[in-house]
This record gives C-alpha cells, structure tokens and sequence, in this order.
C-alpha cells in the first residue's frame, strides 16, 4: 500500500534522507522509530506531498506523489508533528469545515462526524470550541480530522507525543480500531516501547537511513524468553533460594541476603509464572514483592536485527 | 449546497470573520463617523448657507463636493484596509500550524487562494454596502447620479480586488505576515503615491524637452492611479485636464481596467501556483 522507492532528501548541503527503500503492506500498522532530527517528519511529509523529494520516488495505493499528488491526497489521511487549529470554531465545525474541504456533501456530514467523534470519544465535546480543549483532546481530534475522508492509508507524525498514560491508552485503542477497519497506518515516535504497543512492525530510522526492521510478535516473543524476575522476601534468602532452585524454567539464582531479595532468570509461559509466584507466597519464608524487571526493549530489538535489513 | 460550487475556505473565513465582535465594532465605528460627518456637512452647509439663497438645501455643488470627499475616504479606506485583510491570509495559516493540514485536502489551490481573497474582501464590500444609505443621503440634493454612484462601486471593487490579490499573492510567497504586509502596502503606496509622482515627473520631462509632444508614459502612470480614475469618473471634465497635460486623449477608465484586471490575474495566478510546493522540484 506504501511503496517507498530509493526516496533521498536534501536540505541545501545536508542529506536527510539516503535512499530510503520500504514497502508496507496493506492493513499494517507500521511504526517508525527514531531519534530526533532522524528523518521521519521529512519522510512523512514527502508522503503527504508537502515536501519534493530530491530524488526517489514513493507510490501510495499505486499513485506517486511525484506525478499524480492530488491522487495521494486523496487516498491519505496526515496529522502533522504539530499543528493548530483554528480558534473561534466548535468541534463539529472543525470537522465540518475539513470535511467540506474533502467534497463530502452536505448531507453525509452531520452522521460522519458524529461517528468520528465518537471514535476518539470526544462526542461530549461536540459543541465546544476546538480552542479549550486540552492537547490530548486536540491530537484526538486532528486524528479524527484526517480520518474525514475515509482514506486507505494514515501518516500520522507523532500521534501520541505529549500524552498521558492514560491518553496514551486510548490512542492504542483508537489504533486497534482502525486496524479493525482496514486501514494501512504509518506512525511515528522516538519511544520504542509506545510503538511496539500500537504496531504489527516497526521500523529504525536513523540519520536518514531505515537500519532495522521487524515485527512487534517476534521482539516481543523475544522479550517474553527470558526475563529477570526479582522477589523481594520478609524472612531469610537461604531458604527461598532453595525453594525456586527446584522449581522448572528457573536459572542463574542470586541472592542478597542483605537485603533479603532473590534474583534469577525465568524461561517460562506468563501462566507458569503465575502458578510459580502462587506457589512462593504460600512458602513461609514469605514472599513481600514479585517482580519482573523491565527488559529494555531497544536492546532487545537491535539485538533480534543486527545484521539485518539497512546500512 | 452543491458542493461544486461552494468554497469551504470561503464559508468557513465568513463564519469565522462575522462571529467576532471586532468586525462588527468595525463596521459601527466606521458608520458612525461616516453618518457624523456627512450630518455635520449638511449641518454646516445648511446653516452657513447665506439667507435668501435656497438656505436650508443643500445645492448642487455642495452635494457633488459632499460626494467628492465621501468617495475620496472611501478610496482611501479601501486602499489602506485591503492589504491588512489579505496579507495574513495565507501566512497567517502557516504561522498558526494549519496550512499543512489544508494543503493536504483534496481542494484545489486555486479554491483555496480565490476562498481567502472573496472572504477578506467581503468584509470590505460589507463596509461599503452598509455605508450605501448614508451615501445615498447625497441624492436627495442632486449632482450625482445612481448610475455614477454604481461605476463607482465597480471601480471600488476592482481596485480592492486588485489590492487584495497582491496581499494574498505577497502572503503566499512570504512566510511572515509581517513582511507580506510590508510589501503588500508598499505595493499600494506605489500605485498610489509613486505613480502620481512618476505622472507628473514623466510630464514635466516632456515640457522640459522643447518638443512639447504627447507624453504617453505620463498618461499611463496617471491612469493606473485610483486618485485620478475616481476623479475622471466624478466629472469626465478632469480627463481634459490629464489630456492637455500627456497630450494624449485616451481614456483613463480603459487603462485602469485593463491595468487592474491583470494584475488580478497576474497576481491570482502567480498565488496559486506558488501555493503547493511542486513535487517534481526535486532539489
Ligand atoms: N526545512 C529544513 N531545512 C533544513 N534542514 C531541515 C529542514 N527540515 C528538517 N531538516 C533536517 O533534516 C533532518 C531530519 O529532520 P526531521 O524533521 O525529518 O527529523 P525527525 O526524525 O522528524 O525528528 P524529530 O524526532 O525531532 O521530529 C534534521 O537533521 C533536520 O535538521
Ligand atoms: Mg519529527
């Protein structure tokens, strides 16, 4: 669905993309990774014909942004990395104005917007000004604005910076419904672990050059392997290292007896994780906290692609 | 509404425009002085009036001479509002972060740029339209009649238009309003100003040579200058005056038209293409 072919961009002297080559299949939920200044706005603006390419190409649904962009405008839905909105208009007005500038008739509005609303949940805010809603509020909105039109595929720049925790959870919900719905989605982010929350793959872009790709399934596969588990305990260590040294999928014990804590390795499935913590705190040596140490999911993703796509 | 015929742009800068209290203080304040002024001319006109001469009426020439100066502030309002109405029109999206998001829209430039000069300008033709009873006070005595007042309108509209494509062309190639604004009123100035000066500088230049022959440079920068057509159409008897001084007879009113016609066109063009950056540039 989107096919980027040996896309190259220069600012003037400085080449911010190198013949980048990637294609997304239909469907996809494709997450860019990246640090700043790596090159994602650019490649996103290409896509959205804001920005000529300097050389390359890229197809949306088979049109260029080279030779055909009204054709991509209408296939793609964008939301920018920022963006205002115009004060002085209500939330449906917003969405009716942007609608209008798609060509959809008059009448199909009122019900579209409604549902489009109802997406991003802000149906309670349909009659206030676009102006007092709080930035979680307006990036829902922009992401309902560029969904107006009913478009096969979204480039959305950073959809989910600058929310909270919670907003954060609603936009992954928001993205597993427009998957639902079929569409072809490319994000961006600079955080790996909110990516691979909303992604099927994900992409790392780095200094204008696409130098991993995998799907979300396999590093998280990976994640699940092996994982540090640590069990902080209220009576004596000697006791609870001999208690986990024969259970299964158990390695590598170390204990702190200073601070009454055990440390080793788990292979096992979530569910026998569960029955293994279960087990423990019926033990008398008293289990005070189980937990499981993050695994930082940026090692774990550059260590499942070494030697792969890029460079 | 069929939707081939409506602009978004243009609905939405309405809505917007007339849902804030500013515009209509505007357009109060302007009425206001207006009906103050024209109240105080007939006043002092009346009252000045020597007895035993019709006082009480306004005659002919003092209605003209009303006229006169009602259209000379109108030109003069038009001249100085139009470039502060469009040359943010299309910067001021890009400051405020909502360009791209229009850009990205299935509408046309060209729906675009004509949405952004009709709305800026239809606050303007709200102005006049809203001062047209004040104006039409002016009828009662005589010295003017409809049909001038309607030519006059037309050129009002033009010249506005004009103004105003050049404001929305300077905002679409200028990324800061400010500066757009600069150029927009320098742009203004010198149809206004400059070209007076250059008319009569390109004309003494001709007496000054002892061949005393048709100025036609002379002749075009007056004609293109809004001062002298308002003043051509109030009395035609002005066009002698500008033909003893270029030598030339031709018309004022077909120049400017001509001249302003293009340079809407020019500058709309100009506007539209420079809108959207073209994908193929490739640089
Ligand atoms: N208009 C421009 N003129 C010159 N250089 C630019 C321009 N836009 C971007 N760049 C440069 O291109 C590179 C890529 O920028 P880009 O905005 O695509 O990065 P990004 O991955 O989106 O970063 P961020 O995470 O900060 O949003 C940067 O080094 C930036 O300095
Ligand atoms: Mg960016």
């Amino acid at each position: 669905m989107i096919d980027i072919r040996k896309l190259s961009k220069s600012y003037g002297s400085f080449q911010a993309l190198h013949e980048l080559d990637l294609e997304i299949p239909e469907g996809t939920v494709f997450g860019v990774v990246g640090a700043n200044g790596a090159g994602k706005s650019t490649t996103f603006s290409i896509l959205a014909t804001l920005l000529p390419p300097s050389s390359g190409d890229a197809l949306i649904g088979g049109a260029s942004v080279r030779d055909s962009p009204e054709e991509v405008r209408r296939k793609v839905g964008y939301m920018p990395d920022f963006f205002g909105v115009y004060d002085q208009l209500k939330t449906e007005e917003y969405l009716d104005f942007y609608a209008a500038s798609y060509g959809i008739a008059l009448h199909g509005r009122g019900v579209l917007i409604g549902q489009l609303l109802e997406l991003v949940n802000l149906s309670d805010k349909h009659d206030v000004y676009v102006d007092s809603l709080s930035r979680g509020m307006k990036q829902r909105l922009c992401l309902a604005r560029s969904l107006i039109h009913d478009p096969q595929v979204l480039i959305l720049d950073e959809p989910a910076s600058g929310l909270d925790p919670r907003a954060r959870v609603e936009m992954r919900g928001i993205m597993k419904r427009l998957k639902e719905m079929d569409k072809t989605v490319l994000i961006s982010s600079h955080i790996l672990p909110e990516l691979a929350e909303m992604c099927d793959e994900i992409g790392v872009l780095d200094r204008g050059r696409l130098v991993a790709r995998n799907s979300v399934r396999e590093i998280h596969s990976r994640l699940k392997g092996d994982r540090m588990i640590t069990v902080k305990l209220n009576g004596p260590s000697d006791e609870a290292v001999r208690f986990f040294e024969n259970r299964p999928f158990v390695a590598g014990i170390a204990a702190d007896p200073q601070v009454r804590e055990v440390r080793f390795s788990f292979s096992g499935s979530e569910e026998e994780q569960a029955e293994l913590l279960a087990s423990a705190s019926a033990e008398k040596f008293g289990v005070r906290s189980f937990s499981e140490e993050e695994t930082d999911l940026e090692d774990v993703f550059m260590a499942i692609t070494e030697g792969g796509s890029g460079q | 509404m069929n939707t081939k015929f409506s602009n978004p742009v243009l609905m939405k800068e309405i809505k917007l425009r007339f849902r804030s209290p500013k515009s209509f203080v505007g357009i109060l304040f302007y009425l206001a002085a207006m009906s103050l002024f024209v109240f105080g001319f007939l006043y002092l006109m009346t009252t000045l009036d020597a007895p035993g001469t019709g006082g009480g009426f306004l005659n002919t020439e003092e209605s003209f001479i009303l006229f006169t100066i009602l259209t000379y502030i109108q030109l003069a309002l038009v001249l100085f509002i139009t470039p502060g109405l469009t040359a943010g029109s299309i910067s001021s999206e890009r400051e405020k972060q909502t360009l791209n998001m229009l850009l990205t829209t299935t509408q046309t430039s060209y729906q675009i740029i004509l949405g952004k000069l009709l709305s800026s300008i239809a606050f303007l033709a709200l102005m006049i339209v809203s001062s047209l009873p004040i104006y039409s006070l002016v009828f009662l005595f005589g010295g003017i009649s409809p049909a001038q007042l309607a030519l006059m309108l037309f050129y009002f509209l033009l010249t506005t238009l004009a103004i105003g494509s050049v404001g929305v062309m300077f905002s679409t190639l200028i990324r800061k309003t400010a500066v757009a604004m600069i150029a927009t009123y320098g742009t203004m100035l010198a149809l206004t100003a400059v070209t007076g000066f250059l008319s009569v500088f390109t004309a003494s230049l001709g007496f000054a040579g002892s061949s005393a022959g048709p100025s036609p440079m002379a002749h075009f920068w007056a004609s293109i200058n809004p001062a002298v057509v308002v003043a051509s159409l109030l009395s035609p008897g002005s066009g002698n005056i500008l033909s003893d001084m270029t030598g030339i007879e031709f018309p004022v009113w077909i120049i400017y038209l001509i001249f302003y016609t293009s340079l809407i066109i020019l500058s709309v063009f100009i506007a539209v293409k420079k809108l959207r950056v073209n994908m193929k540039a490739g640089n």
